[in-house]
Order: structure tokens, then C-alpha cells, then sequence
């Protein structure tokens, strides 16, 4: 529609929205990245300005030094990212063959398990993680399950513990998943499954050799849609982790309300969204390889 | 061997599915529970949906939600499809790339950054203009409305992007200026979009914690910081009631949304 | 037309060969670049009114763009288009006085048969009684009276066609254009469409453009021919002329089924050349208007049909001739093909008309065969 006859209207469509996003999006950004080479002061707003009153430029890497200096704000990097990476795994290892299962029900029936796996993604988050509070309590369902059958004889510790943590991530980022997964396993022609096994194949090989390379766009899009949130998590560990629980949105979150230390918590932002950054990156590197590489 | 489904698959479905909905199962039951302590089974009782009701902070608290969810849907909708049709239909300009990078990095963004961020936009903002005078509905509207309007885009976005173009390029050469063809043609073609996009916008409103948390002031409190104030000690009875209320109001319009649009494909079978 | 006393019943039907007649469309040295690629290289292209001119490529040629600049979807970045003598090189499309059938029909979804034929006549403000009136006569024009209420989801795709051909003729436009008008359609409508298509041309005598990749349509629908190769022109003619005498070997090729022979010019005699084929261990006669010497590299075209395939040798020595074995042959019913093998090892097609039942042997594999054609037939390219 552009062809160089500018119109006001599509301007004003190209222009509002811009606007919008520089103000909201982009400005915070900068904001943030400024207040994190400030110093903390007691006062409001309680960091150091950016000029001072001799009109110098005064900016210091000292929250960057100290977070990459202290054991405590290194090992709960490394936390969430394990973490992350291992509730990553485990929604592929059970999203997959539910994905696989979905793609190849009858249109009817897939439908409705379709339905089945997002309707809970409508319901509160909140709720749905509150929901495992009640489950997993000492006194909970699931405890009291476990003594009715014998199973143990007093309630074990599942809430405020690691373990808990891992269930929330899991049910929370299921969904996000499985539609990847189901969107790349159910266009894959079924033909091609009969063709490797005509060829010799037998289901296994048929299932690594064609059905995996063919969902991998799927598999990478989901990981990625449960590894980037479940990193800078809050509300899970909070409501579901122990104290010793440490992940970095709560670190995050805590040192913003509770310590009140802007410029430190800015520096912890800049740091999570550097090592969120990075892997997408390198992932859209590979994929336009990979696509490049289809092409020619 | 495709028809069927193996043991293996199915147990898998089985287990994913009884994972998925088990917790909001028990959370529907111990709402009917009539034991102060949520998890002892004390008799069946309807009198936290009563107490509840009676409460004007859960009330208050949903309406404030309530009223920004709307807004913020119906902001985020005209943003997104206006960013979408130009993405989708607008052909290369300068300063594409930075909207592409900011219409897709909110998507990616997690929540303590995004809400981090805009509550120090928010300050700096009051520092230099005196505006936002008290953090509350309209911090949070717009800090819902940067991210929502990033999912609103990539629904119009993909759903412009699968429309036949020469729909549009027709109704140019039958004599209808540009922009009349968005209002004619292009609009009532996305609507469908438009409505899920709104309906996204809303959940995720409505839904939202962490950025509510940054960017409200002392005295707005929305539903899900209430709730999370009440349940960060424990389970409490009367939330149960709350879930089960929200579980069976968004389990029905869900349904119902589902069931209609599958009407709508069985008539109109896209192309 | 009109005001041409035509004296010359040929030029009346031959605008083109009129010096004097003024053309209905003209494209002048039009490019259009699109970044380092050049879609359409300085093209240059006249039409007269009432044609039903076809432009004809493969994929990619550039004829679809082309197609997009005369109905002002893209503007050329060089060069200049004129509709009825008015420069319309920078009109948008919804002022232009030119409509168009799109390859995918384009009707809008959300609309009945009746609202998508009325919509460009309620943008120009036509009062409703009078759409009423003209969607009306245009639906029973195509032959779809009576489907005014109907949503496109109830069309076949030869009723969607045809809402797509009234939609755009509606508006009597000065100018038709149609993009791949048939190729949505299968075999048999499409042989019966191009018939309705032909006589609702005549009917209105609308200018029709018409782009297509299809040989067959373009050769029954058109008046004249443009087979464009990379953004250019390469032949333009009546279909006759393009498959009679092809200008280049990509067009003997491209249109139709030829045996193109690598020769050299041992002797010229007026207009007739004689030529060393080395495949036909021969050599080979043709008659020519092109300027060529002796030792010039030539390539003789001959199509399949006008090769005589015969067991006996023929004894007219007026035509060139060469012996072969039948390698394989198709039956079609009405004809047969037959691919014969030289000496040289060389193929050559040959196609004959299946007059006869078959009271006489057919010929079969390995059958030694003389095949001869006059010299009239073959066609001496340069290019």
C-alpha cells in the first residue's frame, strides 16, 4: 500500500504506536541502565544523579563489580538458570509425547485436548500456583494420599522446597509447550513416516530419523517460551520455594522493596536480561543458518 | 500403526492431563470445605462464597481489575492492529527494524524487568513533569497496555500476514481510497484476530502480578495483589472460593468461546 | 474506431499494421527495479483498442509486474504508461480507468455475489437503483442471474470466476486485465471458459490484457502475443505469426513442441539457404528474409507436425528428407508421437494425424522410417 504516496493517516498509524513504544519500552530501558551505574543514596529518589553539580558525568560500575564479585548473587544466577533449564527439560520430556499424542488423535478428539491444554492458561497464574499450595501442604491432598495408602507414615516435606518449585514451573509453562510442539507435529505429512519405514526403516528410526529433525523448530520455540520466563521467576519461588530458595527475580524483587537499593537492583535487571539475551541471539543465528542453508 | 495410539502415549496423556487439572479440582473441593483450616476436611459448607461476597476489599479489589483489564484491552487492541497492519502491509520504512525489535523483546521480557523498568520511567516522569501524581490505575493501564499490545500485534500480524493480499489490492482497483479499504475490507477480514487479541490483552490484565506490584501505588491494590497479600502465608479458605468462582467463569467463557468459533469455521471455511 | 473510415478491411481488425492508427495503451521505456533486481527492463509495448492482447513467460519473467504497473499496484521506476492518451504513470489504482481479474479472484469473503459486484460501482457513487439494475445485467451477462444472494463460500470455482469477471466489468473500464484468468479452473472448464471470455470481449469491446504462462490459452484467446524472458519483450505477433515463425529459438521452444538443428550456411541463393545439418548426415534447405552469409552458424526449426512420416522413401526431391528408426511412440487417439532416432543418434519428434482406423499396420518400434518436409516448413533462427 506504501509505494511512496506518504498519507497522513498511515503516518499517523506508523507514528502513534512508535511513539508509544519509545516512551514505554525503550526510555525504561535506558532509564534503568542509567540508574545502574549510579550509587545508592538515602534519599528520593534514593541513587546518586547522573550529573553532578560540577556538571560532571558520575557514573560508576560498582554494582556491576560487586554482583560479579559476591559468591551469593553468582550462585543465584547459575540457580535460575538451572533451574530454569531443568523445568525446561522436563516440560519437553512431557510436553513432547502429549503433543505427539494430540497431533495424532482423530480431528474431533484433538480438538478437544487442544482445548483441554489451554484453558488452564486462561485461569490466573496465580491462582493455578496457589492451587499446588494446597496439594502439596504437610497436611495437604497429596500427603494425605500417600499416608491413606501407606505409603509413608508422616507427611514429608514437599512444600518450601526445591522440588515444589520444579512442579510450579512445570504446570505453569506446560502449555506454552506443547502448542509449539503440536504446531510443527501435526503438519508433518504422514506420509513421510510410511515412505522411511517403505524405505526401511524401522519406527523408531523412522521417529528420530524424520519426526524429530522435522519438529525441531517446534522444540526450540517452546523451550525458549518456558526457559526465558521460568528464569526471571517470582511468584513461583516465592510462593512455593523455601527461603533457602534462591532465584533471581525474587533476588530482584526483594532488593527493589526491601533493601530499596535502586541502582544495585537495576544492575541485577541489566545482568538477567543479558543472559536472556545471549541464548535467543545465538539460537536466531543457528535458525537463519539453518534456514540459509535449506535455501541454497 | 499412526491411527492408534500407543500404550506409551496414552499413559503419557493420561498423567499430563489428571497433572494439569488435579490442582484445580482439589482447589473446587476444599472451596466447599466449611473448616477454617483449608486443608482439613470439616464438612460440606458454602459459607466462604458468602463471606466473600461480603467482603468490599475482594471487591473493590476485582472491580480496579476488572476496570483495567477492560481499558487496557481495548488500548492494546487499537495499538496492536495498527502496529500489525503496518508491519504486515506497509513494506520497508525507516525505523522498522527498532519496531520490529520493540514489538517482539516484550514477548521475551521477563516481568520483574519489564515492571522494574516502567516504575522507573514512572519516577523519573514525576521528577521531571510532576506526572503520574499518585502511582494506581492509569500507571497500571499503561504499563498492561506496552505489554499486551505486543501479543495483540503478533495475532493481526500472522492473521494479515495468511490474507490474501489481493483482497485489498481489489478493492483499491474497484475505486476505494487506501484507507477506506483498511475500514471496508482489511478490518472486518481481521476481526477475529482483533477479538482474540482483545480477549488476550484481557486475561493477561487481569492476570498480572508482578508489574501490578511495581507500578501501583500505596493505596491500588488489584485482585491478584490481594490475593497474593492473603496467600503468601498459606492457603486460606476464602481464596479457594474466589479460584473456583474464576475457574468456573473462565472454564465457561472459554467453552463457550470455543464453541462459537468453531461455528463460525464450519460456515466460513478460510482460505 | 469509429471515426476511422477503414478502408482496408485488415487494418480495421490489424490496428497494428496501421502506421496511422493511434494505440489504446502505450508503455514507454518502463523499468521497474526492485532493489539490485530488474523485474521489467525498458519496455516498450503499444495496444490498440479492442485487443485481446496476451503477454506470455514462464515464472518470473516479469510479466506479472508489468501487469501491476498497468494497474498502478506498482509505479515504474523509469519510463511512463498512457491509457487512452492520458499519462496515468503515477495514478493510484482507484482512480484508474482500469479494472482487474486477479489470479486468486479476490472476492471479498465477507460479502454476497451481489455486494462484491456492486462495490466498485457504489465507490464511484452510482445511484442504487441504477447498480441494482447494472449488477443485475452483469450477473446475467456471466451467466450467474439469480446468484446475487449467495456468499462466496457457495460458489464453485467457475462461478467465483465469473464474479470476479463481473466485479471488474461492471465498471466499464477502458481497459480488462486479467491475471492468469483460467489456471485456477481444471481442463474442461477451462476450454469453455476461454470461449464465454472471448465472446464477452467482443460483446463489450473492452481492451482486455491478458498474463498467463499457459501457451495453449494464449494462442486460442488472443489477438496478439508478447512472450517476454527476463523483463523483456522478445516477440510480439498474432498467435499465428509466434508459432509460425518464431523470432528466437526460446520462443520455437517455449511455444509449441520443436526439432531445433545446428547448421552451417554453405550456399545463398536469394532468399534460400542451404545448410550443413551434421546431425541429419544431410543437408538442409530453408528460405529465409534474414541478412546471412556464407560459413554463418544457423539453427533450423522444424515443429513436429509438419514433419511427414512415411516406411516409404519419398521421391519428391522439392522436399528435404532423412532416414530414421522409430525409437517410441505414444498413441493419443487423435494422434500419434512418434520419436525418431538419425543416424547421428539425434531425435527428432514427429506427430501424425491418426486419420485413418487401423486398416493398415501401425508403424512400430524399430521400424526403419523416412521422415521429409517441405522446405517452406523449416525456419532458419539466429537467436
Amino acid at each position: 500500500m506504501g509505494q511512496g504516496r506518504g498519507m497522513l493517516w498511515q503516518w499517523f498509524a506508523v507514528a502513534v504506536p512508535y511513539a508509544w513504544l519509545l516512551v514505554f519500552f525503550l526510555a525504561p530501558f535506558v532509564i534503568i541502565l542509567k540508574i545502574s551505574l549510579a550509587d545508592p543514596v538515602i534519599a528520593q529518589p534514593p541513587f546518586t544523579p547522573f550529573i553532578d553539580d560540577q556538571n560532571n558525568l558520575a557514573v560508576t560500575l560498582e554494582n556491576f563489580r560487586f554482583l560479579l564479585s559476591d559468591r551469593l548473587y553468582l550462585l543465584t544466577y547459575l540457580n535460575s538458570v538451572m533451574m530454569a533449564g531443568v523445568a525446561t527439560l522436563l516440560c519437553l520430556l512431557l510436553g513432547f509425547p502429549m503433543a505427539y499424542g494430540i497431533a495424532r488423535s482423530s480431528p474431533v478428539q484433538r480438538n478437544l485436548l487442544l482445548l483441554l491444554v489451554v484453558l488452564p492458561f486462561w485461569i490466573s497464574f496465580l491462582l493455578r500456583v496457589y492451587a499446588w499450595m494446597g496439594l502439596l501442604n504437610n497436611h495437604g491432598v497429596i500427603n494425605n494420599v500417600l499416608m491413606w495408602l501407606g505409603v509413608i507414615d508422616q507427611p514429608i516435606q514437599i512444600l518450601y522446597t526445591n522440588i515444589a518449585i520444579y512442579i510450579g514451573l512445570v504446570y505453569s509453562y506446560l502449555p506454552f509447550m506443547i502448542l509449539p510442539l503440536y504446531a510443527s507435529l501435526e503438519r508433518l505429512d504422514l506420509d513421510l513416516l510410511d515412505a522411511a519405514q517403505d524405505l526401511g526403516a524401522t519406527p523408531r528410526q523412522a521417529f528420530w530419523d524424520v519426526t524429530w529433525p522435522l519438529a525441531r523448530p517446534g522444540v526450540i520455540a517452546g523451550c525458549l517460551l518456558v526457559f526465558i520466563p521460568a528464569t526471571g521467576e517470582y511468584v513461583i519461588p516465592f510462593l512455593l520455594g523455601g527461603p533457602e530458595s534462591l532465584m533471581i527475580g525474587r533476588v530482584l524483587f526483594d532488593e527493589f522493596f526491601v533493601n530499596k537499593d535502586w541502582p544495585l537492583a537495576s544492575a541485577v535487571a541489566i545482568i538477567l536480561l543479558l543472559l536472556i539475551v545471549v541464548p535467543i541471539v545465538l539460537l536466531q543465528r543457528f535458525q537463519s543458518a539453518e534456514d540459509d542453508g535449506a535455501r541454497t | 500403526m499412526n491411527n492408534k495410539r500407543s500404550p506409551f502415549i496414552f499413559s503419557v496423556l493420561a498423567f499430563g492431563y489428571a497433572f494439569l487439572y488435579i490442582p484445580l479440582v482439589s482447589v473446587i473441593v476444599y472451596s466447599f470445605n466449611d473448616s477454617r483450616l483449608a486443608t482439613v476436611w470439616g464438612g460440606f459448607s458454602t459459607r466462604w462464597y458468602g463471606e466473600l461476597l461480603r467482603n468490599d476489599q475482594v471487591l473493590d479489589a476485582a472491580l480496579l481489575s476488572l476496570r483495567i483489564a477492560v481499558t487496557t484491552a481495548t488500548f492494546a487492541t487499537i495499538l496492536g492492529t495498527m502496529l500489525g497492519l503496518v508491519l504486515a502491509r506497509f513494506g520497508n520504512f525507516r525505523g522498522r527494524t527498532l519496531l520490529t525489535g520493540m514489538i517482539t523483546s516484550p514477548l521475551v521480557m521477563p516481568e520483574v524487568i519489564t515492571g522494574l523498568s516502567l516504575l522507573l520511567l514512572f519516577v523519573s516522569l514525576h521528577g521531571l513533569f510532576g506526572w503520574p501524581a499518585t502511582r494506581g490505575f492509569s500507571t497500571i493501564t499503561i504499563a498492561h497496555i506496552t505489554f499486551a499490545m505486543a501479543y495483540v500485534t503478533v495475532i493481526v500480524r500472522s492473521r494479515l500476514a495468511a490474507m490474501d493480499q489481493s483482497l485489498e489490492e481489489a478493492a483499491m482497483d474497484l475505486g476505494c481510497r487506501p484507507l477506506r479499504v483498511v475500514f471496508d475490507i482489511t478490518i472486518p477480514l481481521i476481526a477475529p484476530a482483533m477479538i482474540s487479541g482483545w480477549l488476550l490483552a484481557f486475561t493477561l490484565s487481569l492476570d498480572d502480578l508482578v508489574i501490578s506490584s511495581f507500578v501501583s501505588g500505596p493505596g491500588a491494590s488489584t485482585l491478584p495483589m490481594l490475593i497474593f497479600s492473603k496467600v503468601r502465608l498459606g492457603v486460606t479458605p476464602d481464596i479457594n472460593a474466589l479460584a473456583s468462582i474464576i475457574i468456573l467463569l473462565v472454564s465457561l467463557g472459554v467453552v463457550a468461546a470455543w464453541l462459537v468459533s468453531r461455528r463460525m469455521q464450519k460456515s466460513l471455511p478460510s482460505n | 474506431m469509429g471515426n476511422q473510415t477503414a478502408t482496408n478491411k485488415q487494418l480495421t481488425e490489424q490496428p497494428w499494421l496501421d502506421s496511422t492508427a493511434q494505440p489504446f495503451i502505450v508503455i514507454e521505456n518502463v523499468s521497474k527495479h526492485f532493489g539490485d533486481f530488474v523485474a521489467v527492463n525498458n519496455v516498450n509495448l503499444n495496444i490498440y483498442k479492442g485487443e485481446l492482447f496476451s503477454i506470455l513467460g514462464a515464472s518470473g519473467c516479469g510479466k506479472t509486474t508489468l501487469l501491476r504497473m498497468l494497474a498502478g499496484f506498482e509505479t515504474p521506476t523509469s519510463g511512463r504508461i498512457l491509457i487512452d492518451g492520458i499519462d496515468v504513470t503515477d495514478v493510484p489504482p482507484y482512480w484508474r480507468p482500469v479494472n482487474m481479474m486477479f489470479q486468486s479472484y479476490a472476492i471479498f469473503p465477507h460479502m454476497t455475489v451481489f455486494e462484491n459486484v456492486a462495490y466498485g460501482l457504489r465507490k464511484e457513487g452510482v445511484q442504487p437503483a441504477e447498480i441494482e439494475k447494472r449488477v443485475a445485467d452483469m450477473l446475467e451477462l456471466v451467466q450467474l442471474g439469480g446468484y446475487g444472494k449467495r456468499k462466496p463460500t457457495q460458489l464453485s470455482g467457475g462461478e467465483r470466476q465469473r464474479v470476479a469477471l463481473a466485479r471488474a466489468l461492471v465498471k466499464r473500464p477502458k481497459v480488462l486485465l486479467l491475471d492468469e484468468p483460467l489456471a485456477a479452473l481444471d481442463k474442461k472448464l477451462r476450454e469453455h471458459t476461454q470461449f464465454e471470455l472471448m465472446n464477452i470481449q467482443d460483446e463489450l469491446g473492452i481492451t482486455f490484457v491478458v498474463v498467463t504462462h499457459d501457451q495453449e490459452e494464449a494462442m486460442i484467446l488472443s489477438s496478439r502475443i508478447a512472450v517476454m524472458k527476463q523483463g523483456g519483450f522478445i516477440q510480439v505477433g498474432m498467435p499465428k505469426e509466434v508459432y509460425e515463425y518464431p523470432g528466437s529459438r526460446y520462443v520455437a521452444d517455449f511455444i509449441g513442441t520443436v526439432n531445433l538443428l545446428e547448421a552451417k550456411i554453405e550456399s545463398k541463393d536469394g532468399d534460400q539457404i542451404v545448410a550443413a545439418a551434421p546431425e541429419m548426415a544431410n543437408h538442409v534447405r530453408a528460405y529465409t528474409d534474414l541478412q546471412l552469409e556464407v560459413g554463418d552458424s544457423v539453427c533450423i526449426a522444424i515443429r513436429p507436425e509438419k514433419i511427414y512420416i512415411s516406411q516409404n522413401e519419398p521421391d519428391n526431391d522439392d522436399d528435404d528428407r532423412v532416414a530414421g528408426v522409430i525409437e517410441d511412440f505414444g498413441y493419443f487417439g487423435n494422434l500419434s508421437l512418434y520419436r525418431v532416432r538419425l543416424e547421428s543418434g539425434r531425435i527428432i519428434q514427429v506427430s501424425a494425424q491418426n486419420r485413418r482406423r487401423s486398416v493398415e499396420r501401425f508403424l512400430e518400434w524399430d521400424d526403419k522410417v523416412f521422415l521429409s518436409w517441405r522446405v517452406r516448413s523449416a525456419v532458419v533462427l539466429t537467436a
